[in-house]
């Protein structure tokens, strides 16, 4: 049961990292980057039966962390969809040196 | 006076409260500046004399030193020692010999007068400039004064930070690029020579605490230690950048032309002395045979010799007065690097007499610059003459001193070049005799100057204007100290000389050993 | 101050020569006191805060200058263009003190003379006393200390005697100046620096002086700075001269090094020890006779001193003719035991001398100002000087020192009263000529009679036309040159591969062309000014007439001395039959006298009295020949005045320009050294190569660096996440395939 639920774990954060680097609309990548969360998330739980309830109780922390992340990162599409009319990552790139 | 001095403990308690009274007037000068309701000239006012009365008690307190220190000691003079950061071995340790005493006495001396120099120019943040002009103090009077190396290079930082903000908030045109070329150039130097000191301090700590106790690591460098090259090469990098040498000089001109009038005093007569001073205390004494090695000795009194003819040359064709006398400075400081590496008692005792000397005559040129500065708003030489006319005191005072600077003998200048030549002569003839060449070119560079400002046919009406505008009796009253000085010191500089002799002849005889049994091993410690 | 000094025994200690320090100390005293008189009256405080009064506006400032215009009497330093003939407030006072400190020193100096002579044969060691320690350390000890011998008590009567009679011309000369306190000032501190130069025990000491009197020749000839050509004069006069201190600098390393000593007494002592030809003895005399060169104006520093005519006359007259100028040839002459263990470098001298005596009066022979004439006369003299010092005959070329103290100081206080009659001609008529071209003179004898009278003998005198002064001491110097020719370590010697004796005619030679062309251009400068017709002005020839007494009384005085100055020191062929003879020669035997026995291998000069005879012959006839050469060829009824006159052509103009020598220093010299300091060192090497390249250049590398960084950052969050999963991939595979 274990292999499987890693397995799974893995395939899904696999799918979220390609998904990251290969789309380009930003609340796509922010899915992405959920699902890779919640795939670590899967991990954590499957590797409680063997290392305790510690890893239960992470996924909380995660899942905590992660409603905050999706209420500031979704402002912050917002915020940019405000101003360029477009949630493209191609389009911003302020950061440029 | 000793007698008095001793009894009233003098020498316990001297040092710290140098050290501390320009901390607190600094503090004062900013709680003044806060609480104080009146602004405009009342504020101006207020500001300078609290600060000049600090700095005359500071000279009054200082001029005891002049007695209580016995020159002919070898040890430490009105020496204290505290714990200061225990965990680094860092302590509180000051003391001064001979030469420390004649650096800290032309410190303590020509602060008030740099106060009276800038009396009226100053108008704007005046609490504020007053206050850094009081760190700065504590900063060049702790070098002069640490024992301990770590006390040494937090007052080297000390001093740069006001002097970065003289410069950068009451400079001229160019003052950032001035101020952070200062800045720089000076902090290249010395992070080096953080690193070393730390070497050092570590190594003698042998494995413990680090000791930065100057003795103690004396005592360790005098067989030599390992990596000494280097070590000796990270202190002189930063001495010769504050010297300056050739060619690390190029900060000079800026900073002066751009500086205050008090900032060029100080920068010219005492901040520079802080690199000769750093040689004479610690690059030399510490490394004595990597600084007598044939080639380390050749490169720098190549450079040094370098400086004094380019300095002088360059100087000839400055349009701008402060800019000329920069250079001058470059030319007058070889003299002090000649004088050391040529390594004889007379040449160093000469080094000595150029250190201060130059001080005087330089401050002095300064001085009136600002003071004409003042009137006409220009330094140009081209936009004066025949002003001897309309301002006789100044052209006076302006001659007197030019001569000095020029090495007129009987004038303090004169005493400084040829010791140092004379003294060279034997063990580097051909280097003094290059450099002697310079008495030809300092006569022709200044002459030219003064007779393009103050003689020639009074034509330019702005010029004709400065009718009435004569120095006034407090520009008269400061300057009075300095050609009483420079009169003083060339015709009977015997005190003087007497205060540094011990010390010069102690540097000289240790180099002289270390140079010898050095010729025996082979000098292969890189 | 006295008691603490050692009673050393010598027999001058317990005499009027204790107060040596007062002969220096006086005319500092003198300074001082002119000096505070001077600022006072010149100086109007200035306002507390400048920088308060300035932002005013130039409008204000401008006012104040109308203001002060007729305000207080200072300003109008223009002296020679003196519009406002007002006496300055403390005239009268500083014709007192001035002159008078002068009066008292000279005084003195006889006192001290009269104990000197008491002393009689104890003299030979001389009175040294010690006032403290100068510069104390290390091996080197320079004490300020002052020497009484033979030879300082000759300069110090010559200094102080010509001096005082020079003051009190002055005082006449000078008095409707408005710097007229500034200038007795100057004066002053002259002479207590001439008188340092002569009595200061060691080289350094006699250094303070040297460079001293160079100092106030420099503020005297820039006296009216408001010139730029005087200003320019001045400065020129200074940095030329300190071509020569370097010289006499590096001499005095020199005997640091090889003798540890730097007085008198000790170089001598350690000079005795060389022997003739010694290298190190050459190398310091070379570089002393720089020194002298320098300050002697010989060639090639020579430059200097016609310019330095821009100064006052009488101020050209004391310092630029009679004392400030003799001073190399003092040198050489207090060096002698040094200079005669070398002879090259004494030959060196000779040569020197001879080439400028000639040199210079190539130039004299077709100058037009009076003043040029006189200055370019003095260079030719002083190679007289020199070429007497240099073969060794010092009493020879001291006696020559001394004559021509009287004769020239005569010759430029004379043209100092031609120069005020002219100025005041044309200064009554408003007229702007020229007051010191010849061209503009003439006929003047009918205006100033004494003037012409006294400066004819002082003429004789440089002539060589025998009773006169000059032709005793000229005649013992080309004697001189001539005996060293055979049996004396300078016709042992070789310059330049040259055989000593060869040199030696040739500068007998050069001595007596120097001589001819001197009688020829001091009587064309006589007949061009005093005689044929005047060419002044109808209008102005009116105002001419004779300076007053205060003036021609020094003259007086100077004529008295020029005329019977020879009686100093007759050559011995006279025998004693018109004075007793040599005594000059015996008085300095015992300062030169070993010097003079090196070079001559120890015996006596020896010439048979008939090649004496033929010499002193040969000497008349030049002198005679040359005045009569020009007496006969010129032809003063012809000239024009200065401003109708034809321009010179051919060589004449060449002369005139003084061989180009000034313009071809400042091509070779000046020039190429101002512009390598600009354009090389300044433009190239500062601000380029460090400033540009090294510093701004470090500061743009490091830019450099950051800008290569910045590249990275696309602002692309889709590179951000491919470095980042990159990243993760190396962490792990680091981690995992180790």
């Amino acid at each position: 049961m274990l292999a499987e639920s890693l397995a799974l774990s893995a395939a899904l954060f696999t799918v979220g990292v390609v998904g990251v680097l290969t789309r380009r609309n930003a609340i796509i990548i922010f899915m992405c980057v959920e699902l890779m969360l919640n795939a670590v998330n899967l991990s954590f739980v499957a590797l409680s039966t063997l290392y305790g309830a510690s890893g239960q109780v992470f996924v909380i922390f995660v899942m905590t962390v992660a409603a905050a992340e999706a209420a500031v990162g979704l402002a912050i599409i917002i915020a940019i969809f405000r101003h360029r009319q477009s949630v493209n990552l191609e389009d911003v790139n302020l950061l440029k040196g | 006076m000793t007698q008095f001095l001793d009894g009233i403990g003098y020498n316990g308690w001297i040092l710290p409260t140098l050290l501390a009274l320009p901390l607190l007037g600094a503090l004062l000068l900013f709680a003044q500046g806060v609480t104080q309701k009146h602004t405009g000239e009342a504020a101006m006012r207020a500001a300078r004399t609290l600060a000049l009365w600090i700095f005359l008690a500071e000279a009054v307190l200082s001029l005891g030193l002049w007695w209580s220190v016995d020159v002919s000691s070898l040890d430490w003079q009105a020496y204290v020692d505290a714990a200061w950061i225990p965990q680094w071995g860092a302590r509180f340790t000051v003391g001064v010999d001979g030469v420390a005493l004649m650096l800290v006495l032309l410190t303590t001396i020509l602060m008030p007068l740099a106060v009276l120099g800038s009396w009226t120019s100053i108008r704007e943040k005046v609490h504020s400039y007053y206050a850094l002009l009081l760190i700065l103090t504590t900063g060049m009077l702790g070098v002069f004064m640490a024992l301990d190396l770590v006390l040494f290079y937090v007052m080297w930082e000390v001093m740069l930070v006001p002097m970065y903000l003289i410069i950068g908030i009451w400079g001229g045109q160019r003052r950032l690029y001035a101020s952070l070329k200062f800045f720089l150039y000076t902090m290249v130097g010395s992070l080096l020579m953080l690193v070393a000191i730390l070497w050092l301090g570590i190594a003698a700590g042998q494995g413990g605490t680090p000791v930065f106790s100057y003795d103690a690591i004396l005592a360790m460098t005098r067989g030599g230690v390992p990596g000494q090259f280097w070590l000796f090469l990270a202190f002189a990098l930063a001495f010769a950048v504050k010297v300056p040498m050739w060619p690390f000089h190029t900060w000079l001109p800026d900073a002066h032309v751009e500086a205050p009038t008090a900032g060029s005093v100080i920068l010219a007569a005492i901040m520079l002395k802080m690199g000769t001073f750093g040689f004479i205390r610690f690059a030399v004494p510490l490394f004595p045979a990597v600084a007598m090695h044939p080639t380390v000795r050749t490169v720098m009194l190549v450079l040094a010799v370098i400086g004094i003819v380019y300095g002088a040359l360059v100087a000839l064709v400055q349009p701008d007065f402060k800019k000329l006398v920069a250079y001058s400075s470059v030319s007058h400081l070889g003299f002090v690097m000649l004088g050391i590496f040529a390594m004889t008692v007379e040449s160093v005792q000469g080094a000595l007499m150029v250190t201060i000397s130059h001080g005087i005559s330089t401050g002095a040129l300064f001085l009136l610059i600002g003071m004409i500065y003042e009137r006409r708003h220009t330094r140009m030489i081209e936009d004066f003459g025949g002003i001897a006319k309309v301002m006789p005191v100044f052209a006076l005072i302006l001659t007197v001193v030019a001569f000095s600077s020029i090495g007129v003998p009987g004038t303090n200048g004169f005493v400084g070049e040829f010791l140092v030549l004379v003294g060279s002569f034997p063990t580097q003839p051909y280097y003094a005799l290059i450099a002697a060449t310079s008495v030809i070119f300092a006569a022709a560079y200044l002459l030219w100057a003064v007779q393009r400002i103050i003689y020639n046919p009074l034509v330019k009406p702005e010029n004709q204007a400065l009718k009435g505008m004569d120095l006034n009796w407090r520009e008269i009253g400061l300057l009075t100290p300095l050609v009483i000085g420079i009169l003083w010191l060339g015709v009977y500089p015997k005190p003087v000389l007497h205060k540094t002799e011990a010390v010069a002849e102690r540097m000289v005889r240790q180099a002289e050993q270390a140079r010898l049994s050095s010729r025996s091993l082979t000098v292969g410690e890189r | 101050m006295q008691t603490e000094l050692p009673a050393t025994g010598h027999p001058l200690a317990d005499t009027v020569a204790r107060f040596v320090w007062l002969l220096p100390a006086l005319p500092l005293l003198g300074f001082v006191l002119n000096g505070i008189l001077s600022v006072r009256a010149a100086a109007t405080i200035g306002p507390a805060d400048p920088s308060a009064h300035d932002a005013h506006g130039a409008h204000g400032a401008h006012a104040d200058g109308a203001h002060g215009d007729h305000g207080h009497g200072h300003g109008h330093d223009d002296g020679h263009d003196a519009h406002h003939p007002a006496r300055h407030p403390s005239a009268a006072l500083v014709s007192i003190i001035g002159p008078g400190v002068l009066f008292l020193t000279f005084a003195l100096a006889l006192l001290i003379f009269g104990a000197m002579r008491g002393a009689g044969d104890a003299m030979h060691v001389p009175f040294v006393q010690t006032l403290f320690a100068w510069m104390p350390t290390g091996n080197l000890s320079v004490d300020v200390a002052f020497q009484l011998d033979q030879l300082s008590m000759v300069m110090v009567l010559i200094i102080t005697g010509v001096g005082f009679l020079i003051h009190l011309f002055s005082v006449g000369y000078m008095q409707d100046d408005p710097g007229y306190p500034r200038y007795f000032a100057y004066l002053n501190l002259f002479v207590f620096f001439m008188l340092l130069l002569v009595l200061g025990a060691s080289y350094p000491l006699m250094f303070v002086g040297w460079e001293g009197v160079g100092l106030c020749s420099y503020l005297l000839i820039g006296f009216w700075f408001s010139d730029k050509a005087n200003a320019d004069a001045g400065k020129k006069a200074f940095v030329v001269n300190r071509i020569g201190d370097f010289g006499f600098l590096v001499a005095m390393f020199l005997m640091f090094a090889n003798f540890e000593a730097l007085s008198f007494a000790g170089v001598g002592a350690a000079a005795a020890e060389l022997s003739v030809g010694s290298v190190v003895a050459t190398a310091i005399c070379l570089f002393l006779f720089l020194g002298a060169v320098g300050k002697s104006a010989q060639i090639p520093l020579f430059v200097w001193l016609p310019d330095a005519m821009a100064g006052p006359t009488p101020v050209s007259a004391l310092i630029h003719a009679a004392t400030m100028v003799t001073a190399g040839v003092y040198l050489v002459a207090r060096s002698a035991t040094l200079f005669a263990m070398a002879p090259a470098a004494q030959l060196t001298v000779a040569v020197i001398g001879a080439l400028t005596a000639v040199f210079a009066a190539t130039i004299g022979l077709k100058q037009w100002d009076i003043k040029k004439v006189l200055a370019y006369s003095t260079v030719s003299q002083l190679g007289y000087m020199f070429v007497g010092v240099g073969v060794g005959a010092y009493t020879a070329g001291v006696f020559h020192l001394m004559t021509h103290a009287f004769f020239k100081a005569l010759l430029f206080l004379g043209s100092g009263s031609v120069i005020y009659a002219m100025h005041q001609a044309y200064h009554a008529t408003h007229k702007h000529e020229d007051a010191q071209d010849m061209r503009n003179m003439g006929g003047l004898k009918a205006f100033m009679p004494i003037t012409a009278g006294l400066m004819w003998i002082a003429t004789l005198a440089i002539a060589g036309i025998p009773p006169f002064a000059g032709f005793f001491s000229k005649d013992e110097i080309l004697t001189s040159v001539f005996a060293r020719t055979h049996g004396s370590t300078l016709a042992d010697a070789s310059w330049l591969g040259i055989p000593g004796g060869v040199v030696l005619y040739g500068v007998y030679a050069l001595g007596l062309a120097a001589a001819l062309m001197t009688a020829i251009y001091m009587t064309r400068m006589m007949l061009y000014t005093f005689h044929g017709p005047n060419r002044t002005g109808e209008k102005e020839r009116g105002h001419l007439k004779e300076a007053p007494w205060i003036m021609t009384g020094p003259l007086l005085v100077l004529g008295v001395l020029s005329l019977a100055g020879g009686w100093f020191n007759l050559p011995a062929i006279t025998g004693g039959a018109i004075g007793p003879s040599e005594v000059l020669h015996h008085w300095l035997e015992p300062v030169v006298g070993t010097g003079t026995l090196i070079v001559t291998h120890g015996e006596a000069t020896h010439l048979s009295h008939a090649t004496e005879y033929a010499l002193i012959g040969t000497a008349i006839l030049i002198a005679v020949a040359g005045i009569a050469l020009a007496a006969f060829r010129l032809k003063p009824a012809e000239l024009k005045p200065a401003k109708d006159a034809p321009a010179e052509q051919g060589i004449e103009k060449t002369l005139l320009n003084k061989w180009y020598v000034d313009e071809a220093y400042d091509k070779a010299v000046v020039r190429p050294t101002v512009g390598l300091s600009r354009l090389v060192l300044w433009k190239g090497v500062d601000t380029g190569l460090i400033d540009g390249l090294l510093v701004n250049g470090s500061a743009l590398l490091m830019r450099a660096f950051g800008w290569l960084g910045s590249q990275w950052q696309t602002g692309r969050v889709g590179t951000y996440a491919w470095a980042l999963v990159f990243g993760a991939f190396l962490v792990l595979s680091a981690f995992t395939l180790r």
